[in-house]
């Protein structure tokens, strides 16, 4: 990991935008000093015509005859409701990216994938019945009779309803480890990115030390000496107690790129602290990143997740997919015969399909806050440059 | 070298910590194993043996005095964990140096190997892919890529186990070689060796290699837009020139990090597939120790998967200088 791989590009980011931003201060002072001041005085130019703009106005002669409104004391004379504020919002932070979303199909089917988990959550609860011993015949195969579409175990519980009603304890889990990483990574990230001197070096030794602890043996050892339950929003933390380093690594590289931009000396010059800073100027501009990363933390809590409980090494309450898998295997031999197959396929391929709606939404979020992408909007999205998200994960 | 010095003392510091984390986790914590291995030994002792004979029993399996005071304990931990000291298995009545010892090298062959295979592969076809961008190799390349990407390895194995290895009976369903050759550098024993370790290894080799041939391929399609590559054509310069030293240069560097941390996820992988596959690696003998409540085994077995993993990600950090010219010298960062 290098410290130094900012400091080229950096050093000539500032400088092209230095001499960019004198371009436009000549091109203003010009601009101004051939300046008629009538020029604005148009007789056609009614309030609320055109966008809000202080600017136009400026140098126009007051009405009174005195002094001419400087640029700082100047209002702008259309004002935007609430409600048009609202709907300005709603068309740039919803509806825009929602449009490039469903423009390609990446993201579609990840987001169709992801809000079936979801109805599985919580309508499918509600449709099927909660798993019991001896619903239906032993070992029954899948897609053989329609009460029980995904067959059932050895002991005669529907595999369908077990499957459904794991799903909400995982979706927690998921959650769960996801948020713990994004916010740990953040905050170690950006401060260690921003703050630099000493603080970096030893928020960066911390990070460095448990990004080289391998992770699910770390996850194992700990649930087996703290003696945790089985609470899903526990165990989700547990999973990820240290993917939050590679992450906080990550977003550091990013922050450094971004400490010396303009409008953050510019915040710092007025002395906000660095909180305010790194809020307001530098983590919103990591957004997209962020995004990237919950989505691909989520689908290592349920690799994670799922490979323990198979092993079965981690503490439940409730049934459970990797359970599932678990039971299969050491109670029906499920590897080993044939009749059994079914009940390690259902929750196999109920991962995948999870992970691979996961996958695809990475990639789509890429898509939402690539700024080249969101520019043309949702019209001309048809050209498919593939952007290559990190997909590099397990081996 | 200043830079090497320093990485190297962070090793040294990780492994430290990682030492002293597992103290804290056998001394410190309430109900925690100290108390269980007590309870264990008065059970097999019943009322016959004295408080000091159950110190002794647990001082000989854990490394810890209990009577000593807390300091000490840490001290005599720590040196017998460093001189390569992990106590006694409380399962096999063993040292646990002389368990998971001879594991070691599987582990590392099975991890080894995959990450190789998966690396080399996923990189040139992901180059591959990115040449022939939009043609239907690229498109099911990518989409096959997907889909691997999104399974994990143990699925596959469990897949590879149940066709490959009970129905098809073409692979070994456990074990490291066939038990009645000799150990040794002959034909057989390593043409039993590679039937034994193939499924394992494939397993985890498949699912990394989409990873790394998507991002491989996306790397490539940025770098052939760049304007120095033009230039280079524009020079004359030979495909095979342009080819090595400015595409696959520059598209395998950002994914050196990636190659590290992958480093990292191989031996959590490693647990699961080795217990697959009944493969007695290190991962093995830690679920070993967690079912079996065997303390000194299960915290033996993570250390050793730590410093393994310690020791490859140093090699990984202190080559990428050679690799990557931008990467070497130390920086000085004003703070604020």
């Amino acid at each position: 990991m290098s410290p130094t791989e900012r400091d080229g590009a950096a050093a000539s980011g500032d400088a092209e935008t230095n001499t960019n931003g004198a371009d436009h201060g000549v091109d203003a002072v010009t601009e101004a000093l051939t300046d008629d001041p009538d020029r604005f005085a148009d007789a056609e130019w009614a309030p609320g015509g055109s966008a809000i703009s202080g600017h136009a106005r400026n140098g126009r002669v007051a009405a009174d005859g005195g002094s001419a409104v400087s640029e700082f004391q100047q209002k702008a004379d259309v004002s935007m409701t609430a409600g048009e504020r609202r709907r300005q919002w709603l068309e740039e932070r919803v509806l825009a990216p929602a449009r490039i979303v469903w423009s390609d199909w990446r993201a579609r089917t990840g987001v169709l994938v992801v809000i079936l988990y979801l109805l599985m959550a919580t309508v499918g609860q509600m449709l099927i019945a909660a798993p019991s011993p001896n619903q239906g015949g032993y070992l029954v195969g899948a897609f053989r009779t329609l009460e029980f579409p995904l067959g059932t175990t050895a002991s005669g519980v529907s595999l369908l309803s077990q499957t459904v009603y794991a799903t909400p304890s995982m979706l927690t889990m998921i959650a769960s480890g996801a948020v713990f990483t994004v916010i740990l990574g953040t905050v170690f990230g950006t401060i260690s990115g921003y703050k630099g001197g000493t603080t970096d070096s030893v928020l960066m030794v911390v990070t460095d030390i448990m990004m080289t602890i391998p992770g699910l043996p770390l996850t194992i050892v700990l649930a087996s000496a703290l003696q945790i339950e089985g609470n899903p929003v526990v165990i989700g933390i547990l999973i990820t107690v240290n993917a939050w380093a590679g992450l906080a690594r990550a977003i550091r590289s990013q922050v450094l790129t971004l400490r010396d931009a303009e409008y953050v000396e510019a915040s710092r010059i007025m002395g906000m602290g660095t909180p305010t800073i790194i809020s307001g100027d530098i983590v919103p501009n990591l957004m997209p990143y962020i995004t990237m990363n919950f989505v691909q933390q989520a689908r290592a809590v349920i690799f994670g997740s799922v490979g323990l409980y198979f092993l079965g090494v981690l503490p439940y309450n409730s049934v459970n997919w990797g359970v599932m898998m678990n039971a299969a295997v050491n109670r029906a031999g499920a590897t080993s015969s044939p009749a059994a197959f079914h009940w390690l396929l259902v929750p196999m391929v109920t991962i995948i399909v999870l992970a691979l709606g996961l996958t695809l939404l990475a990639q789509g979020a890429d898509r939402i806050f690539n700024p080249r992408v969101r520019a043309r909007h949702a019209d001309t999205i048809a050209d498919d440059d593939e952007s290559s998200s990190n997909t590099t994960g397990g081996i | 070298m200043s830079y090497v010095l320093k990485r190297l003392g962070q090793s040294v510091l990780t492994v430290f910590v990682v030492i002293s984390a597992s103290f804290g986790l056998i001394r410190l914590l309430p109900g925690g194993p100290l108390a269980y291995l007590r309870a264990q030994a008065l059970q097999q002792g019943g009322s016959s043996l004295s408080t000091a004979e159950i110190n002794a029993r647990i001082a000989a399996q854990t490394n810890i005095a209990v009577s000593e005071p807390l300091y000490v304990q840490y001290f005599q931990y720590m040196a017998a964990m460093l001189q390569g000291d992990f106590g006694v298995s409380t399962r096999y009545g063993d040292p646990v140096m002389s368990i998971i010892g001879p594991a070691i090298p599987w582990t590392v062959f099975l991890t080894a190997s995959a990450l190789f295979l998966a690396f080399t592969v996923g990189v040139s076809l992901g180059a591959f892919m990115a040449y022939r961008e939009g043609s239907t190799f690229d498109v099911t390349s990518t989409g096959v890529g997907l889909v691997l990407n999104s399974t994990p390895g143990y699925v596959l194995a469990l897949l590879f186990i149940s066709y490959l290895g009970y129905r098809m009976e073409l692979f070994p369903t456990g074990g490291r070689y066939a038990s009645e050759l000799t150990v040794g550098f002959n034909l057989p024993f390593i043409a039993s060796v590679l039937h034994h370790g193939a499924l394992p290894i494939l397993s985890m080799a498949l699912v990394g290699f989409g990873g790394w041939a998507l991002s491989m391929r996306g790397n490539s399609i940025r770098v052939l837009g760049e304007d120095y590559l033009r230039v280079a054509r524009l020079r004359g310069l030979s495909t095979r020139r342009i080819a090595m030293r400015y595409v696959a240069r520059n598209a395998i560097l950002p994914m050196y990090t990636g190659l590290m941390i992958a480093i990292g996820t191989v031996f959590g992988g490693a647990v699961i597939i080795e217990n697959i596959f009944a493969y007695p690696g290190v991962g093995f003998y830690l679920i070993q120790g967690i079912n079996a409540r065997d303390y000194p085994l299960m915290m033996g077995g993570f250390i050793i998967i730590t410093v393994a993993m310690v020791i490859g990600i140093t090699i990984a950090d202190l080559t990428y200088g050679w690799l990557d010219p931008r990467a070497k010298g130390g920086a000085t960062r004003e703070s604020y």
